[in-house]
């Protein structure tokens, strides 16, 4: 196993190191000068040079990128320009407020659609089986920013049942000492209830924005791989033995239905990371993807390039996990290596 | 035979409801096993006798249910009790084996699990000390050897055969009173299917059990079953003995699947229904329509024409060897994982120096078990696979030097053709008929022009006896033998010297395979070519083949006529692989 796992991180190398060069490039290629921007409007020719040569950016490309690996073989993200602040710092604050928000996110949409997809799927053409489709589609034809600024209008807006879409934590509230840096984790350690229930209270809105999304892909490939499965030729001879129903859905139909739905997730966990970028800006949450994309307007590099590699390494991790897993639930894959 | 039967079947009618209307797929049938008996319910594809078990079960699909007639088990209405009652019946006093043991098994789950999950659901905890001990018992029944390892296989770690064994003894574990096989032994190698039926037999007779065998293959029925049950388009057509109903057929149904089966001591001929081999014989078979054909060549199948002539053997074929390398990860992560590491040397020889020639207008049969090598030699010789060593000489030009990527382009491909064995998989479902015949001659024909490309095509269509109106069907659209049909005629399409068959009628019912046997040797004697005919059937290669080669483990065994090889064996695996056909008690004449 754990040469496996040493294996498949050794295979990640390359593709990390192709994510620097890609990034670095792509940063380098988009439009606008950073040195013009920070210089301001009225700033002369002279000031801007001045600026571009503190910066570093009248040196060759290549140059500039070695310095910039040479950095990150440090742990050394750069600064931003903006802020000022260490990119490495501010992704390692910002970082926990993503992941609580995705994981919670994802976790209530796994929560529903699974089984939905599984009680759609066991009894075809029935009520469940339509609120499936009819949820599915939903889903899927609807952009996360317009469910995030809808549920906004509804719950804060009309009923007022929602605090401020203004961050993790109503402003009466100081954030928790920090442990794992999720704060419904951290209040419940700091066993500061009222602060728990304000740090859910602004994370309900986002994270059902996000589940409503993921509700989709997840349902549908549910649904249609416990279908594949109920009809395969061994669920008839759990059938054909007596076994009872809830064994032959659960022990014989959907482990082994479970193989497709978990490649789905890691799809779906993918997704996630880029749709934040949008529920962000519309819940002020202060994440990594409202961080990277205010960097993106202006031309500031670092916190992208720190973005998109982080980015990369949760990739890189969220696939092996996914390989343990199927390795877990499947004995044919052990053997595959 | 005592006077109430286990099992009564009346006046069952199963409807199924399809997007197009009610089907019955079982209509009005009447079938009763007694106590202790063995029945065999006979039929081609679509004549219900699969649906009837089902039936009997009560696992029919969603789309099915029983509309009329009753089914009693042992004094139980099976129509008019609750699920739970059925739950209770099934697996423990009526219990099923399926045809594909792999797949009739979970495969995430270990073998010894999955017959504890049976015994868990029907003998009490206090009746049974530890359920453990009692699957690892069923599994010795079944004769497994080390049972208590096997306990921890998974499916896929097991051979068909040995998965065959551990569905039965998922089966027998409750010691039911009825066991329903349903096409046991299909897609097992011969003596495996021998070792399996055997194995079946004695569990049951020693527990004075009623078997329900249900088959396609008459021989099978005849040499393991007390009484045969003949099924048509989901009808009983006729209820006799094992004995009676080969010696004295009665329903003209039943004549004409005995005259399909390919047995000892007939000609191709004989495998058609009368009329249409009384017309064959004289040169006139209606379903090819010949032209210009000499009858005197029909009178003899095995009549080769221009074998002589030319006395260079078309293909040539010596000291072939094809190695694989055995997976190294395999053997790291199976240590990791706690698994025996393999024993056997790094790279595992499929194919192991074998030699061999076939003639012009010859045909020879390579036969043998799967995993024997005869499939990967095929493959070789049809330039689909690179060969480790060794030399293939087709028409003395050398074409084992030829990449098998470089050689789908160049002019030898259209003289070496294939058939390949699932009539459905080998056509692309996109494709109409015509589409598939035309393919190889728009990628290497000289036919340009659609008209010319369409007329040719129809041409072939005649030649194999396939309607044209057909030509513009979907495969999908298309019956196992008219599929069967296209695949032919795309193989001649470009009018090859070398045709390999591989099993070509090994997915169709007896009846359909009679016909396209036939058509096979009209075609070969018609355009002259020469067959590598791939097969584990030994009754289909006697009747086919001038020559036959016995493969084992990568190795040539036997080699010579059909006759001799077939007739008199010298090496004890092919005296093996003939005993362990099931052959009907008497030869139809």
């Amino acid at each position: 196993m754990l040469t496996m796992i040493g294996k498949r991180l050794m295979f990640a190398v390359p593709s990390l190191i192709g994510v620097v060069i890609v990034t670095f490039l792509l940063t380098r290629a988009l439009p606008g000068d950073p040195a013009a921007y920070f210089a301001g409007p009225a700033a002369t020719k002279e000031a801007v040079e001045q600026i571009r040569k503190k910066l570093g950016l009248d040196k060759p490309l290549i140059e500039q990128f070695f310095r910039y690996a040479n950095d990150l073989a440090h742990g050394d993200f750069g600064n931003s320009l903006t802020t000022g602040q260490p990119v490495a710092t501010e992704i390692r604050n910002r970082l926990p407020a993503s992941a609580e928000l995705t994981l919670l996110g994802l976790f209530v949409s796994v929560a529903i659609a699974i089984p939905l997809g599984v009680l759609a799927a066991t009894r075809p053409g029935s009520w469940i089986d339509h609120l499936c489709r009819v949820t599915t589609t939903a889903g899927v034809s609807l952009p996360v920013f317009f469910t995030g600024l809808v549920l906004v209008y509804v719950f804060y807006f009309r009923l007022g049942w929602s605090p401020a879409p203004l961050g993790r934590l109503d402003v009466f509230y100081s954030a928790p000492p920090t442990v794992t840096g999720f704060y419904l984790i951290d209040t419940l350690i700091a066993r500061d209830l009222e602060a728990f229930r304000s740090a859910l209270s602004q994370l309900i809105l986002p994270a059902t924005t996000l589940a409503i999304f993921s509700l989709a892909p997840i349902a549908r490939m549910t649904r249609a791989s416990m279908l594949a499965v109920l009809a395969s030729e061994f669920v008839r001879t759990a059938r054909a033995s007596g076994l009872s129903p809830a064994t032959v859905i659960v022990t014989y139909a959907f482990r082994n239905a479970m193989l497709p739905v978990i490649t789905t997730l890691s799809m779906v966990f993918s997704f996630l990371l880029g749709a934040n970028v949008l529920v962000e800006k519309v819940f002020a949450w202060p994440g990594i993807g409202s961080y990277a994309v205010e960097a993106l307007i202006s031309s500031d590099f670092a916190p992208v390039q720190g973005f998109v590699l982080t980015m990369a390494v949760m990739y890189v991790l969220l696939n092996l996990i996914i390989d343990i897993l199927y390795g877990v639930i499947d004995p044919r894959v052990r053997l595959e290596g | 035979m005592t006077a109430q039967p286990l099992l009564d079947v009346q006046d069952l009618t199963v409807e199924f409801t399809t997007r197009r209307g009610i089907v019955k797929a079982v209509q009005h049938v009447n079938i009763s096993v007694a106590k202790g008996e063995t029945l065999a319910i006979v039929g081609e594809s679509g004549s219900g006798k699969s649906v009837t078990s089902y039936a009997v079960m009560r696992i029919l699909d969603r789309a099915g249910k029983i509309a009329e007639g009753s089914v009693m088990f042992s004094g139980i209405d099976v129509k008019a009790a609750t699920e739970d009652q059925m739950r209770d019946l099934r697996g423990r006093e009526v219990s099923m084996i399926f045809q594909n043991p792999r797949a009739a098994l979970n495969p995430i789950r270990k073998v010894g699990d999955q017959i504890e999950d049976v015994l868990r659901t029907h003998v009490q905890q206090a009746q049974v000390a530890d359920h453990g001990e009692k699957a690892i018992e069923a599994l010795e029944q079944v004769k497994i050897a080390r049972p208590r390892e096997r306990y921890h296989a998974y499916p896929f770690e097991l051979s068909g055969g040995m998965c065959q064994r551990v569905v039965i003894a998922l089966a027998l574990a409750c010691n039911p009173q009825l066991l329903i096989a349903d096409e046991p032994t299909t897609g097992l190698d011969v003596t495996t299917q021998k070792a399996v039926m055997d194995l079946i037999v004695e569990l049951t007779k020693r527990r004075a059990m009623s078997t329900i065998l249900i088959t396609h293959d008459l021989g099978l029925a005849a040499a393991y079953c007390d009484r045969v049950v003949v099924m048509e388009k989901g009808r009983v057509v006729e209820t006799a003995t094992a004995a009676d109903i080969f010696a004295n057929p009665q329903h003209p149904y039943t004549k004409k699947l005995m005259r399909a089966t390919p047995r000892l001591g007939v000609s191709l001929r004989d495998l058609l229904p009368e009329e249409e081999s009384r017309a064959a014989m004289a040169g006139l078979d209606p379903a090819i329509h010949h032209t210009s054909q000499d009858p005197s060549q029909l009178t003899d199948p095995r009549v080769k024409p221009g074998r002589d002539e030319n006395p260079k053997p078309l293909l040539l074929v010596d000291k072939l060897v094809k190695e694989y390398p055995r997976q190294g990860a395999t053997a790291v992560l199976g240590k990791l994982f706690g698994r025996k590491p393999p024993v056997e040397p790094d790279m595992f020889r499929a194919v192991d120096g074998i030699s061999f020639a076939i003639g012009h207008g010859e045909s020879v049969g390579l036969v043998g078990e799967s995993g024997c090598g005869k499939s990967t030699t095929s493959m070789m010789v049809m330039r689909l696979l690179d060969q480790t060593s060794g030399l293939i000489q087709f028409d003395g030009e050398d074409i084992g030097g030829i990449q098998p990527a470089a050689f789908a382009r160049l002019p030898q491909r259209s003289r070496i053709q294939m058939v390949f064995q699932d009539p459905t998989d080998s056509l692309n479902p996109r494709f109409t008929a015509a589409r598939a015949i035309a393919d190889p001659i728009m990628q290497l024909g000289d036919i340009r022009g659609r008209d010319a490309l369409r007329a040719r095509c129809e041409e072939l269509a005649t030649m194999v006896g396939l309607p044209h109106n057909l030509l513009d069907r979907f495969p999908h659209q298309l019956s196992g033998g008219q599929k069967a049909r296209v695949g032919i005629a795309r193989a001649i399409a470009l009018h090859p010297k070398l045709v390999i068959l591989d099993e070509p009628t090994a997915a169709l019912d007896v009846s359909v395979q009679a016909v396209v046997l036939n058509l096979l040797q009209d075609l070969k004697a018609r355009l002259g070519m020469s067959y590598l005919f791939v097969s584990h059937d030994l009754n289909v290669v006697r009747l086919l083949c001038d020559r036959v080669i016995v493969m084992r483990t990568g190795r040539i065994v036997e080699e010579g006529s059909s006759e001799q090889v077939l007739g008199d064996p010298k090496d004890d695996y092919t005296k093996e692989l003939l005993t362990a056909i099931p052959h009907p008690p008497l030869p139809i004449h």
